[in-house]
């Protein structure tokens, strides 16, 4: 029973990590940069879910507005601010440093602006449905309907967003540019718009990774959420694990990094929760630095 | 010749890298239909002058014409919608899509739908025509059977087809090939050579080559560029006459 409770809270956790994993490569993949301020975008949209749901009262509306919220800042971001970057740092040192340093700022940024707005204190986004354990043979699990509807939501975006890259003219567009924007660009694929779009995506589904990262846990959270630096480290380390270039290599990754460390917390040591997710990004990099899909296969997917 | 027949014309192109001067005043036309050729030693600006035409380098001075009309330099996210593609001396086909793929990525320009309605839902209408419009390329330079190969499974030969594919399935009128033989046996340019005769029935081409053969076959005009310059230009016979054209070849040792 407690192997079972383990296997499917790790699932659950690890959906969400990979989520927030699909952001880093989305962004990745069309730019180049590794977004460090993702999880404050994520935070961004889940503020805005919150005022969808004192407004409107439901979780459901909230969490398309907050994906279209996350969506349309990511885009903004992508536009104004990476852009300009791009064009007035793209020569020298600073041209590899200037980007990340960039994330890191607007991180610092977009928590501060937060916490201007709603100020400091937590705020709380009530669950759409009960996160008690069912219960089997007699015995309560820590397994959910909230996380059991967590997990469908999460394999229900996965697809379609599979379905997008890889059925869709759009997709192949994203594809096309991932692999060589210049060719792309020259085969007249409108790279610009395209790295936008990824952008995009990536704001979406950081924004869900954020809402399910709070509803899944206590259903607090403040710009200093302990959750979203949590939520930041698993998913970075879950798209490294995955290749960064992979959006296959960021479900696996995730999936592997949630059950891994549900694994350790509750048959080793509850205190390892920060430990464990350095120390596994630490292996793969001696193991297997490409990633566990490879940057080959992975830009397939 | 008169400027309703010229389908590109450029003038007074020079262009300098870090001060060395890779084009000095360079001028070419191509008219409609026509094949021209493009030749010259190694290091002679023949790619150089290929990239000003798709933006991938932008010339210090020149002047751009499009059926006779006055433009700007392309730039290379507008060069399908001023109808021209070109293919590449290293053929850059996407490794991992499939051949099909890869050229459907030539095709993007045809999607009508806008970027968020096709996010949203797949828009099977563009998908089929851009589908349909590959296979037709890939039908035109007898690639069809291999549609659904990954491209880094190809043959070095296959992916010049594809590659040619690509640039077709934008129904361009003004082709631009880079070094099309490049690599080639006698085979593949037997078949080169009349898939470039067929072409010059619907659309204009441009090509870089050395290859004599091809050249001396199917160009209608010749453009000989040595150190930055045009040195020669006018018909395949005339131009292989030229003694400066001799020279440039002999003392370079090409």
């Amino acid at each position: 029973m407690q192997l079972l409770n383990t296997i499917l809270i790790g699932i659950t956790a690890g959906s969400i990590y990979s989520l927030m994993a699909i952001a880093f490569v989305l962004v990745w993949r069309s730019t180049r940069v590794v977004n460090f301020a993702q999880a404050g975008m994520a935070l961004l949209s889940t503020y805005i879910g919150y005022e969808a749901v004192t407004r409107f009262g439901s979780f459901w509306i909230a969490l398309p507005v907050a994906m279209l919220g996350g969506a349309l800042f990511a885009a903004l971001v992508e536009v104004i601010l990476m852009r300009l970057l791009v064009k007035h740092a793209s020569t020298g040192p600073i041209a590899a440093v200037a980007p990340i340093i960039a994330t890191l700022g607007l991180l610092g940024l977009i928590r501060s602006v937060i916490a201007m707005i709603w100020g400091g204190q937590d705020l709380r986004i009530l669950p759409p449905v009960s996160n008690m354990g069912f219960t089997l043979n007699g015995e309560t699990l820590v397994f959910s309907p909230l996380k059991l509807l967590i997990l469908i939501i999460t394999l229900v975006l996965m697809a379609l967003l599979s379905l997008l890259f890889q059925r869709t003219n759009l997709g192949l567009s994203l594809r096309a540019s991932a692999y060589a924007p210049e060719i792309s660009r020259l085969s007249g694929v409108h790279v610009d718009l395209i790295r936008t779009l990824g952008w995009a995506l990536a704001g979406a589904a950081g924004a869900v990774a954020g809402i399910f990262q709070t509803v899944n846990g206590n259903g607090n959270f403040s710009p200093d959420s302990i959750e979203f630096a949590l939520l930041l480290v698993s998913g970075f380390i879950a798209a490294v694990i995955g290749g960064l270039d992979s959006l296959l290599g960021a479900v696996i990754g995730g999936m592997f990094l949630g059950i891994v460390i549900a694994f350790v917390l509750i048959y080793v040591n509850t205190s390892l929760f920060f430990i464990v997710p350095f120390i596994i990004l630490l292996i793969v990099l001696f193991i297997r630095p490409q990633g566990i899909i490879g940057a080959r296969a992975g830009r397939r997917a | 010749m008169s400027t309703n027949t010229s389908a590109l014309r450029v003038e007074e192109v020079s262009i300098s890298f870090g001060g060395l001067r890779a084009l000095s005043n360079v001028y070419l036309e191509i008219a409609k239909n026509e094949v021209v050729g493009l030749i010259g030693p190694n290091g002679a600006g023949k790619t150089t002058l290929f990239n000003a035409l798709c933006g991938l380098v932008k010339p210090d001075t020149g002047s751009f014409f499009l059926e006779g009309e006055k433009r700007d330099f392309p730039r290379t996210d507008n060069l399908v919608d001023l109808n021209i593609a070109r293919t590449l001396q290293g053929v850059g086909l996407f490794p991992e899509l499939t051949v099909l793929e890869n050229v459907m990525v030539g095709a993007q320009h045809l999607a009508q739908t806008g970027l968020i309605s096709a996010a949203l839902g797949r828009n099977t209408k563009d998908e089929n025509r851009i589908r349909d419009r590959a296979r037709v390329a890939l039908d035109r330079v007898y690639a069809g059977t291999l549609a659904n190969r990954r491209a880094n499974t190809l043959s070095y030969p296959d992916t010049k087809r594809v590659a040619i594919a690509r640039a077709l399935v934008s129904e361009p009128k003004i082709l631009m090939l880079d070094e099309p033989a490049g690599g080639l046996g006698t085979h593949d340019i037997e078949w080169l050579n009349s898939l470039i005769h067929n072409l010059s029935s619907q659309m204009s081409v441009l090509l870089v080559e050395h290859h004599m053969d091809v050249v001396m076959n199917v160009c209608s005009k010749l453009y000989v560029l040595n150190f930055g310059e045009v040195i020669a230009s006018g018909s395949a016979e005339s131009v292989r006459r030229d003694p400066a054209v001799i020279a440039a070849y002999l003392g370079t040792g090409a």
